[in-house]
């Protein structure tokens, strides 16, 4: 009974707040606009059976999805910010992590504090704080007018530019992590043999470190990338009208247009987007898990 | 080894620049004069004055702690149930579900997960406000508990409990009296971290409350839709300031009492 | 040595403690426990020896009630136990990693199981007293598991679990984590203590060694099945099986064929054109029948001579030496290629040993030295 109960408690909770909703999503997603409050005409009438179901379905938002190119356009655009904001964090944070990892012992701990710290920070305030710096009078523009490397004011703010500096600025926590914790468990002694078989530092480094420290590289690349696809507060502070994002257009469909079955049929749409990145990413995890034992 | 090259030492330090410099700036420029927050104009705390005086961010940070307090004490509980499900629940039905209702929150872009609970509210009929908030915040929030525990759990000493039974308890006192003083940290970190993520979080509770619940995320984004301002700097000032205190004295405590292990296990060791 | 005066497995009118009633233990498709019955008494030293995954530790599970056999009957001094929950069940175990609580202290450690039982807070303290005095920690009562030596945290898991007087005590592999020197002195100690409490203790071992010098009677598992249930004298002298004569210390086996020859006594076929082999035997083989003399090393005199009067004769060559300090194990090598080990005691110092690598010597036993044995 104890044990009925301890298992039912977290489980029907979750069922509830996380599983129906989503039958919602899905079934709102297949519904059409309706000038009204809540701004949808339902489908479909539990009552009447799934075979009602499948005749009366609906896939007009999502044919809508497709016709209009603002959304095929945001899916794309997403699509490229995440990935090249991923590859820009790598390129940032591996270096970081490989010189925690070669620090001396008594540092690391400091060192591993400093990075989590921006992590326990608010995420807004952390987006905030570039605001200042790269707007027209900021004072990364201040700098460069006073050093005189350019003579008019940079405009960087409201561009994809800052979006990729927000992105890299937040995630890097997420992907020097695992990339330290990858870089930490090597063996030094594997690049000294290395250089013992002939190798010069450089190409030792690029046959034995990096590969090694691969499942580190892909696990802060998942942890980077799944989140910034669906991002919304970077792209609505930094990010300008060009800047499609999916996250800031389905907010957008919800709060500006209050249209609710488009905005539910692009959930669902980003959702599916996202499933390939995470099953692989729950691969990654298990084949290390295993190799580990 | 014990020397860093020179590559590793500018790494390091440009990163950390890059870490620490914006909020830095964002501190500096909290205590400046001027209203015009990109021109230094001189030392001052008005801003911080002003902040204390301005009622709706004080009652927007009053329903914010009060939502993260109550989310992080649900998702504690629920979470540490669930994390005990899935490690020492055996086989049940529906666990392959339950496991990825558990996952799937982790992974789930906030826009999503707070669009779904916002229909669901307005499927049933419920009135949104603190309460929803709330019951948003400690969904998500139980499954970053459920890992952190479960993590601890796996490297349980499963005869620890089998020996609270031996002795005498009950299944109930020995999880009461033996497994949770154990796992405390675990469980005390995940109520950390809900509680962080509940403080930290726009999106959902922008979804999920409503006119009469306004957290200070949901304010401080309105507010800086409209651009940078002094008092923002200063809030972000202050916030920034509590964690810091926050992590550094949680990790001065735990190096400590791994040092006092550390040398107790030492002693012991001689003594043998 | 005990055994003449402690025997009632020789009793039959004396009642047994435990008793397994064909009790099958079936995990999915692995059978761990294959129907096996065996009768514990009380104040017996019981020892379950076999190798890892023999079911040894499963039996102790169930006796504990962290498992429940799939087929037969446990009795605890006559009552089916299988309804009762481990917390309610008057047995206590020590586990192998002593699973000491450590958050709590010493103290308090020994002291959980009594107050589970809402024992009163002075009767408590006595008891606790008393066991830390029995297994001399009284100094350490203040500490924390983790600030006291292994051998300590030993002590302190076997005063927590005699605490509650239970009727049985289990030991899962009580000394695995001490060093040698440490679990021979422990050895002692955990005897010594089963004799003044009178408790009925079941130690699971791997350790044939551990088995033999604290047991009453030994039994020998394998694959789920009791080998043999024995005083550790018997299980050595006369093993009833080539397996257990293995298990149990070095021994040379040699195979063949017997054919009676007068009363108990056995003429042993065993190689081409080498003399037959003769030994006693009260096991009964019929003429051709496939047999193993089972024969320990330190039972095999090795000599320069052949011996005049030896019941067994063979010549062969000094193949390999293993000194062992006290002990030194030659390996003859046979014309025939067999191996076969003879144990002498170093009773003089080792630049004066009599034989050597490639030596010629004669190897010879009496017709009883040897167990002979079907299988």
């Amino acid at each position: 009974m104890r044990r009925f109960l301890l298992i039912a408690i977290p489980y029907a909770w979750l069922t509830v707040l996380f599983l129906v909703p989503f039958a919602i999503v899905f079934k709102i997603s297949l519904s059409d606009y309706a000038v009204s409050i809540p701004p949808y005409v339902p489908q479909f009438d539990w009552a009447e059976g799934i075979m009602a179901f499948i005749r009366e379905l609906d896939f007009e938002n999502f044919v809508f999805l497709t016709e209009d190119d603002l959304y095929w356009k945001a899916y794309l655009s997403s699509l490229k910010i995440a990935i090249s904001a991923t590859f820009l964090t790598l390129c940032v944070g591996y270096p970081i992590a490989y010189g925690m990892a070669r620090a001396p012992e008594e540092w690391r701990p400091t060192l591993m504090m400093l990075v989590i710290l921006p992590f326990w920070t608010s995420f807004l305030i952390r987006v905030y704080a570039w605001m200042g710096i790269l707007s027209n009078e900021g004072y990364l523009n201040q700098v460069l007018l006073w050093t005189g490397i350019i003579n008019e004011p940079l405009t960087i703010l409201n561009t994809n530019t800052a979006v990729y500096i927000g992105i890299v600025y937040t995630y890097l926590p997420f992907m020097i992590l695992p990339v330290y914790s990858a870089l930490d468990r090597l063996d030094g002694s594997l690049i000294e043999a290395a250089e013992d078989l002939g190798c010069s530092r450089a190409k030792a480094f690029w046959l034995v470190t990096i590969p090694l420290s691969r499942p580190g590289i892909i696990a802060g690349c998942f942890l980077v990338f799944i989140p910034t696809l669906g991002e919304f507060v970077i792209p609505s502070l930094l990010g300008g009208s060009g800047t499609l994002m999916i996250g800031k257009v389905l907010w957008e469909e919800f709060f500006s247009n209050r249209d609710w079955p488009v905005a539910s049929a692009v959930a669902v749409i980003l959702l599916l987007i996202l499933v390939i990145p995470i099953v692989l990413f729950q691969r990654n995890q298990q084949k290390q898990a295993e190799a580990e034992q | 080894m014990n020397r860093l090259s020179w590559f590793n030492t500018v790494s390091l330090t440009l990163g950390f620049a890059f870490l620490y410099i914006p909020m830095v700036i964002l501190i500096v420029y909290s205590f400046n004069e001027s209203k015009l927050v990109t021109v230094w104009a001189g030392f001052s705390t008005k801003w911080y004055g002003e902040l204390l005086g301005n009622d709706a961010f004080l009652s927007a940070a009053w329903v914010t702690v009060k939502v993260a307090v109550l989310s992080s004490t649900f998702a504690t509980v629920l979470g540490t149930m669930g994390a005990y499900v899935l490690v020492r629940g055996g086989r049940f039905m529906g666990r392959t579900l339950f496991s990825g209702m558990i996952y799937a929150p982790l992974v789930m872009p906030e826009v999503i997960t707070g669009l779904s609970l916002l229909l669901l509210f307005i499927g049933i009929g419920i009135e949104r406000g603190v309460m929803t908030i709330v019951l948003a915040h400690t969904t998500f929030s139980m499954c970053y508990v459920s890992v952190v525990v479960s993590s601890r759990l796996v490297t349980f000493d499963r005869s620890l409990e089998e020996a609270a039974l031996d002795l005498g308890c009950s299944p109930a006192e020995a999880f009461r009296l033996v497994t949770l003083p154990i796992i405390a940290p675990a469980v005390i970190s995940g109520w950390l971290l809900a509680f962080t993520l509940s403080l930290d979080d726009l999106v959902i509770a922008s979804f999920t409350s409503g006119p009469s619940a306004t957290t200070l995320p949901i304010k401080i984004f309105s507010a800086v839709r409209l651009g940078v301002s002094p008092e923002i700097n200063a809030l972000s000032t202050i916030m920034i300031g509590i964690v810091t205190v926050g992590v550094i004295s949680a990790s001065l405590i735990s190096k400590q009492a791994l040092v006092r292990q550390k040398r107790d296990e030492q002693a012991a060791a001689r003594a043998q | 040595m005990q055994s003449s005066k402690f025997a009632p497995w020789d009793d039959p009118d004396a009642k047994p403690l435990i008793r397994f009633k064909n009790v099958t233990k079936r995990f999915g498709e692995f059978t761990a426990i294959d129907n096996l019955t065996l009768d514990i008494y009380e104040r017996e030293f019981f020892a379950l020896l076999g190798p890892s995954g023999c079911g040894k530790t499963t039996m102790m599970r169930m006796l504990a009630g962290f498992e429940s056999p799939t087929e037969g009957v446990i009795e605890l001094a006559g009552q089916d136990i299988a309804p009762v929950p481990p917390n309610k069940r008057a047995v206590n175990m020590m586990f192998q990693s002593y699973a000491l609580f450590p958050h709590l202290s010493v103290w308090d450690n020994i002291a959980f199981g009594l107050r589970r039982d809402r024992m009163p807070k002075r009767d408590v303290e006595d008891r606790v007293e008393e066991m830390l005095r029995l297994v001399r920690l009284e100094k350490f009562a203040k500490r924390k598991p983790h600030q006291i030596s292994g051998g300590q945290r030993q002590r302190v898991a076997l005063a927590r679990s005699l605490a509650k007087a239970p009727k049985l005590l289990l030991l899962d592999e009580p000394l695995g984590a001490l060093d040698k020197k440490l679990r021979q002195d422990t050895q002692f100690e955990l005897m010594d203590i089963q004799e003044k409490t009178g408790t009925t203790f079941v130690i699971v071992t791997h350790d044939q060694e551990e088995a033999m010098t604290v047991a009453s009677r030994v039994a020998v598992m394998d694959q789920g099945q009791l080998m043999q249930v024995s005083t550790p004298d018997r299980i050595y002298e006369t093993p009833n099986s080539v397996y257990v004569a293995d298990f149990i210390g070095d021994v040379n086996i040699i195979q063949g064929r017997a054919t009676p020859e007068g009363e108990e006594t056995y003429r042993i076929d065993w190689s081409e054109g080498v003399q037959p082999l003769t030994a006693k035997s009260s096991n009964e083989f019929a003429a051709g029948q496939t047999c193993h003399l089972a024969i320990r090393p330190e039972k095999v005199a090795i000599t320069a001579e052949r011996p005049e009067d030896a019941a067994n004769a063979v010549q062969g060559r000094v193949h390999d030496i293993a000194y062992l300090g006290n002990l030194s194990t030659y390996y003859v090598e046979l014309p025939n290629g067999t191996i076969i080990k003879a144990q002498t005691s170093n009773t003089r110092r080792i630049s004066r040993r009599t034989f050597t690598w490639e030596d010629t010597v004669w190897l010879s036993w009496t017709a009883t030295a040897g167990v002979l044995l079907a299988n």
